[in-house]
C-alpha cells in the first residue's frame, strides 16, 4: 500500500482543476444569463424588493398563468403514467432477454431516443393526422367513414410526449430490473408463490425505486416541454413553456416571460432536488 | 400462460415505438404532392427538393459546421470534467456532478431566452460559433456522462503503476489513459456532434435567418405549411442517428477487445 501512496504523492498536479473550463463555461454561459435575465427584466416591474414580489404574486395567480400551470401539471402526471404503462413491461422483457430478441428491443427504444424531437413529433402528426396512417386504416376498414379528429387536442399531445420521454424510462428500469437478484424470484417459487403473487410481493417492489426515480425524471422533463405540446396542441393546450417562448416572441412581453420562467426554474429545481436525494445522477440519461 | 401475454404485449409496444420511425422513413419515398400516408406513389422527388433547394442545402451545411465545432468543444472540455470527477481528489463530488448536469435538467426555453437576451445586445445572434458555444453548453453535460462511465472502467492502478515508475503526468496521460478510453471518446463526439444536430429551441432562438438550422427549418416549415420535403430530411436526420449509432457500436466492441487484450 505504501507504493500506492508514494505514485500519488508524485503525481502532485491535482486532476480535480481540470474540471475548471466546463465550471467557467457553465457559470459564463448558463448561470450569468440566466440570472442576468432575471435580474434585468424583474427589476422593472416594481419599486423595491416587496413590490417586485408582489408583482410575480399577481402574474402567477392570474386566471391565465394559473390555467396553464395547471394544464401542464395535469399533462406532465398524465404523459408520466402512461410512459410507466408502456416503459415497464419493455424493461421488464429487456432485463430477461438476450441474443436477437434483445438487440431488437433495445433498438426499438434507443433508436427513437437518439432521434431529434422535432422528427418524433413531426412522425406522430403524421400518424394521428387528418390524412394520416390511423385514419387512413378506419377508413380503409370502413370502422369510420369521416376521418377522426386526432391531431390538436390534449390526446395529441400526450401521445406525442410520452412517446418522446418514454426512453427515459425505460432505461432507468431496465438498470433496476437488471440488478434483481434472480435467485430471489427462485426462492419466492420454491415457497410455493404463484406468478402475480411473485410480481406483486417480490418483484415489483424491489422495482420501486427505479419506478420513483424514472417517473420524477420523465415529470421533470414534461413540465418544462416545449416543442411537442406547441406543434400538436390545441388552443387550450397551452403548457407553461409555450407561454414563456410565445411572451418573447409574439407580445415581447419580457417582465411577464421571466416570472414564469422563474416559475417554472424554482419547479424543476425542487424537483431535481429531490431526484438527487434519492437517484443516481450518473444515469440520468441512461 | 401470463408469459405469453407479456410477450405478446411487449411485442405491440415495440412497434409502437418504432412505427414512427419507419412511417418518416417510407413517407420521404413518397410520390405525392402533398402529405398522407400510406402514399399513392414511390420516387425520390422530395429528396431531391431538399438537396436541390440552395435554402436547405444551407441549413445542411449550417447544422453541419454547427455540430462539428459543438462536438469538439463539448468533448474536450467534457472529457477534463470527467476525468477531474473521476480521478480528482475533491469534496462534494456527487453535488458538482449535479451541478454540471443542470443544463440537460433545466427546461430548454429558459436557456435559450436567456443565452438570447444576453446575446441580442453583443450582436451574436446569426452567428454559427456562438451556437456551437451555446449547444456545448448542453452537449458537454453528454460527454461528462459518458467519459465517467469510461473513465470507470480504467484501472487506476496501472496509472499509478506508471506514476511509480517515473512517468510524468503528460506521459502517463499520453500513453496510458488515452489508448484505453479511445472509443469512450469516439462515442463522446459523435453524441455531443448528435446533440447539437438535433437541437431545436437553442438554435431557433440563436439562428437568426443566416443560421437556420435543419431542425430550425423543419420547425418553421412545420408552423405555416407541412411540405413534403420534411420527410425527406426527417428520414435524413434519422439516417445520422442510425450512422451514429453504428459508429458506437463498432466503438464499444473495439472497446471490449481491447479491454480483453492484456489477459492473454
Amino acid at each position: 500500500m505504501a507504493s500506492i501512496r508514494d505514485a500519488d504523492r508524485v503525481s502532485d498536479f491535482d486532476p480535480a482543476w481540470l474540471i475548471l473550463p466546463l465550471a467557467l463555461m457553465l457559470v459564463s454561459m448558463f448561470l450569468l444569463p440566466i440570472a442576468w435575465f432575471f435580474v434585468r427584466t424583474l427589476q422593472d416591474s416594481g419599486e423595491g424588493f416587496a413590490e417586485i414580489v408582489d408583482t410575480i404574486w399577481t402574474v402567477l395567480t392570474s386566471p391565465a398563468i394559473r390555467g396553464s400551470i395547471v394544464i401542464t401539471n395535469w399533462i406532465a402526471l398524465v404523459v408520466t403514467l402512461v410512459a410507466l404503462l408502456l416503459a415497464y413491461p419493455i424493461a421488464y422483457m429487456m432485463a430477461r432477454s438476450r441474443g436477437v430478441a434483445f438487440t431488437l428491443l433495445v433498438m426499438c427504444v434507443v433508436l427513437p431516443y437518439f432521434t431529434s424531437v422535432i422528427v418524433r413529433t413531426y412522425s406522430w402528426m403524421v400518424i394521428l393526422g387528418r390524412q394520416g396512417l390511423i385514419n387512413s386504416l378506419l377508413l380503409w376498414t370502413g370502422i369510420v367513414d369521416e376521418p377522426v379528429a386526432m391531431m390538436y387536442n390534449t390526446f395529441a399531445v400526450v401521445v406525442g410526449m410520452a412517446y418522446v420521454l418514454l426512453p427515459y424510462l425505460v432505461l432507468t428500469l431496465y438498470a433496476t430490473m437488471k440488478g434483481i437478484d434472480p435467485s430471489l424470484l427462485r426462492a419466492a417459487r420454491g415457497l410455493g408463490a404463484g406468478g402475480f403473487y411473485i410480481f406483486r410481493r417480490v418483484y415489483l417492489p424491489l422495482t420501486l425505486h427505479g419506478v420513483f426515480s424514472g417517473c420524477l425524471i420523465v415529470f421533470i422533463l414534461a413540465i418544462g416541454f416545449f416543442i411537442t405540446p406547441a406543434l400538436m396542441g390545441g388552443p387550450s393546450d397551452v403548457m407553461i413553456a409555450m407561454l414563456i417562448e410565445r411572451e418573447v416572441e409574439l407580445t415581447l412581453n419580457w417582465p411577464l416571460a421571466a416570472i414564469m420562467s422563474l416559475f417554472l426554474l424554482v419547479v424543476t429545481l425542487v424537483l431535481y432536488s429531490i431526484y438527487y436525494r434519492f437517484a443516481n445522477i450518473e444515469r440520468m440519461m441512461g | 400462460m401470463a408469459d405469453r401475454w407479456i410477450r405478446f404485449v411487449v411485442a405491440l409496444i415495440s412497434v409502437i415505438l418504432i412505427a414512427p420511425v419507419l412511417v418518416v422513413l417510407i413517407l420521404s419515398f413518397s410520390g405525392d404532392p402533398y402529405l398522407r400516408f400510406p402514399p399513392n406513389s414511390v420516387s425520390l422527388r422530395w429528396y431531391e427538393t431538399f438537396l436541390g433547394n440552395p435554402e436547405w442545402r444551407r441549413s445542411l451545411i449550417a447544422s453541419l459546421s454547427i455540430g462539428l465545432m459543438t462536438s469538439l468543444i463539448s468533448t474536450v472540455i467534457g472529457f477534463l470534467a470527467a476525468y477531474a470527477l473521476v480521478r480528482g481528489r475533491m469534496a462534494g463530488k456527487r453535488i458538482m456532478l449535479s451541478f454540471v448536469l443542470l443544463p440537460l435538467i433545466v427546461p430548454h426555453v429558459i436557456t435559450a431566452i436567456a443565452l438570447y437576451f444576453v446575446s441580442a445586445p453583443l450582436g451574436l445572434v446569426g452567428s454559427r460559433f456562438w451556437i456551437a458555444v451555446s449547444h456545448s453548453v448542453v452537449a458537454a453535460p453528454i460527454v461528462v456522462l459518458i467519459l465517467m462511465s469510461t473513465l470507470q472502467g480504467v484501472d487506476p492502478n496501472l496509472e499509478r503503476a506508471a506514476f511509480g515508475l517515473g512517468a510524468s503526468r503528460v506521459i502517463v496521460f499520453r500513453r496510458i489513459v488515452l489508448p484505453l478510453i479511445v472509443p469512450g471518446i469516439l462515442s463522446a463526439a459523435l453524441f455531443s456532434f448528435l446533440a447539437s444536430f438535433d437541437e431545436l429551441i437553442i438554435a431557433l432562438f440563436l439562428s437568426g435567418v443566416s443560421s437556420e438550422t435543419l431542425p430550425v427549418r423543419i420547425w418553421n416549415s412545420l408552423r405555416m405549411d407541412v411540405e413534403p420535403t420534411i420527410a425527406a430530411v426527417s428520414a435524413f436526420l434519422i439516417g445520422v442517428t442510425v450512422f451514429v449509432l453504428l459508429i458506437d457500436a463498432a466503438a464499444r466492441r473495439m472497446l471490449s477487445v481491447g479491454r480483453a487484450a492484456p489477459t492473454r
